[in-house]
């Protein structure tokens, strides 16, 4: 499923990010940051909520538009019913879609935003996600407090809130293409090992959308995968290889490797990982380079693993997903 | 690709752990919250003037108290993922897995959040303490007749 649109621009985007994010080296690139986990609320989760809304409000303010000018948003997290983004939308009256797909969240907004632009029914969409360090780790692992050892394949979920604007408004960046992904099984197990879940969703949406298209890696100046962090990127590259044939070294990162400065921040150990890690680094350095002209054509290939505690524990393998946008200067 | 041949590619790519030098920390830090015990048991056995079994009892709850307090003051977490099973395997570990979850279920309220959630982790620790209890003393009155 790849499709091509014609209409379908970026207007603007907004990044919210956490202490640890604003401690790495992408910190030029928020908009807003915050010093404590806490981020002036009472709990984890609505720290998280709080996020997403300083954003959406940051990209409104940025782009100039009243909340009636926004024909609708669609917005998901990784939390439970996805709280976050409903108690977060709920404070601007736009009409809500919520969506679900783990760490691939901020793509399939995208995806689903510029297909209704470009189906010429509606003008302008916010996509948007967040997610919080401690809020994921009370739902899905331990509580934030107790200090389980980690292996070094584990990655770090980031912090904040990010929101991209599409509208049928022609500006210098354009919504060129995008392919949905299929969900993917290749026998992993592993919650501590996420890249090596995520790598074969990222390949195989990444080696559709080649084919697709009738194109090569190198059509891309830039091809860039969710949150696979140091070893799913090691391993993208050489499954992409032996499976596909398709060689992405040359031009290809990992947002999961670019947020964290990985020498210093210990902490995060294979990289960052959440649907806000990926938005964070394409709509603050990425968009960002694309406004200067310093890349022209990037392939966003925002990848998610559809993990469950419960099924995990029912001993079934964790299902991942990655959707794919590319995004072209015009 | 068969699941296999990704295991392959997958285990090629895998940071080796280290296991020797994480077995040496935890050996050094468990070993040393031993000491640390054996000292407060004499320490209390000799000032109180009570048996060495009263003082052990007291000596546990010093430890249960001390990884509660600084599990609560937030940075008992990073000494654990420091020293691993050092701390984890002793009574401190116990104490920090309750602390931690009563922490953080307190915005829950006191019933659905700390009451229902604080053994999220030690509730397996008491349950098969309790078993394997049951099952010692039955294969101690077998073998030994009580």
């Amino acid at each position: 499923m790849t499709y091509k649109y014609d209409n379908v621009y970026v207007e603007n985007t907004s990044t919210v990010a956490g202490p640890y994010e604003a401690k790495g080296p992408l910190y030029k690139y928020f908009d807003k940051t915050f010093d404590e986990l806490y981020n002036g609320e009472k709990s984890w989760e609505l720290a998280e909520a709080k996020s997403l809304e300083d954003s959406i409000s940051i990209l409104l303010k940025k782009s100039k538009h009243k909340k009636t000018d926004i024909d609708c948003i669609i917005s998901g997290d990784l939390m439970n019913q996805i709280t976050s983004s409903c108690y977060s939308s709920q404070k601007f009256d736009f009409p809500f879609l919520g969506i679900y797909s783990a760490c691939a969240t901020s793509c399939e907004g995208i995806i689903l935003g510029s297909t209704m632009i470009d189906s010429k029914k509606v003008n302008r969409v916010i996509a948007a996600t967040s997610s919080h360090n401690m809020s994921s780790e009370k739902q899905f692992r331990n509580p934030t407090e107790y200090g389980a050892p980690k292996p070094k394949t584990a990655t770090f979920t980031a912090t904040g809130g990010a929101s991209i604007l599409l509208s049928n408004v022609k500006s210098d960046i354009k919504v060129e293409s995008s392919t949905i992904g299929r969900i993917i099984d290749l026998g992993q197990t592993d919650p501590l090992h996420m890249g090596a879940v995520m790598a074969p969703a990222a390949a195989d949406t990444i080696s559709r959308h080649l084919k697709d298209l009738n194109r090569t890696p190198d059509y891309y100046d830039l091809i860039l995968t969710g949150d696979l962090g140091t070893y799913g990127k090691e391993i993208l590259i050489d499954y992409l290889k032996t499976e596909f044939n398709i060689d992405i070294s040359a031009n290809y990162n990992d947002c999961g490797t670019m947020l964290y400065d990985l020498d210093n921040q210990k902490e995060v150990l294979a990289g960052g990982s959440g649907p806000v890690c990926s938005a964070l680094v394409n709509y603050g350095l990425i968009y960002n380079k694309l406004k200067k002209k310093e890349v022209k054509k990037v392939l966003l290939v925002t990848t998610g693993a559809l993990f469950s505690p419960t099924m995990v524990y029912q001993h079934e393998n964790i299902l991942s997903i990655a959707h794919a946008v590319s995004l072209e200067v015009i | 690709m068969e699941k296999k041949q990704y295991k392959k590619i997958v285990d090629k790519h895998k940071p080796t752990e280290t296991r020797a030098q994480n077995a040496f920390i935890a050996f050094v830090t468990g070993g040393l919250v031993g000491v640390i015990g054996q000292l407060m048991t004499e320490f209390y056995s000799s000032y109180f003037e009570i048996s060495t079994k009263d003082a052990s009892t007291f000596m546990l709850v010093t430890l249960i108290f001390v990884a509660s307090l600084l599990t609560a003051l937030g940075f008992f977490d990073k000494w654990v993922t420091f020293c691993k099973c050092g701390l984890i395997i002793p009574i401190t570990g116990f104490a920090h897995s309750m602390t931690s979850a009563g922490i953080e279920y307190k915005k829950e309220g006191p019933i659905y959040g700390v009451g229902s959630n604080i053994f999220k982790l030690a509730g397996s620790v008491i349950l098969y303490g309790v078993v394997s209890a049951w099952f010692f003393g039955l294969l101690r009155l077998i073998i030994m007749g009580g």
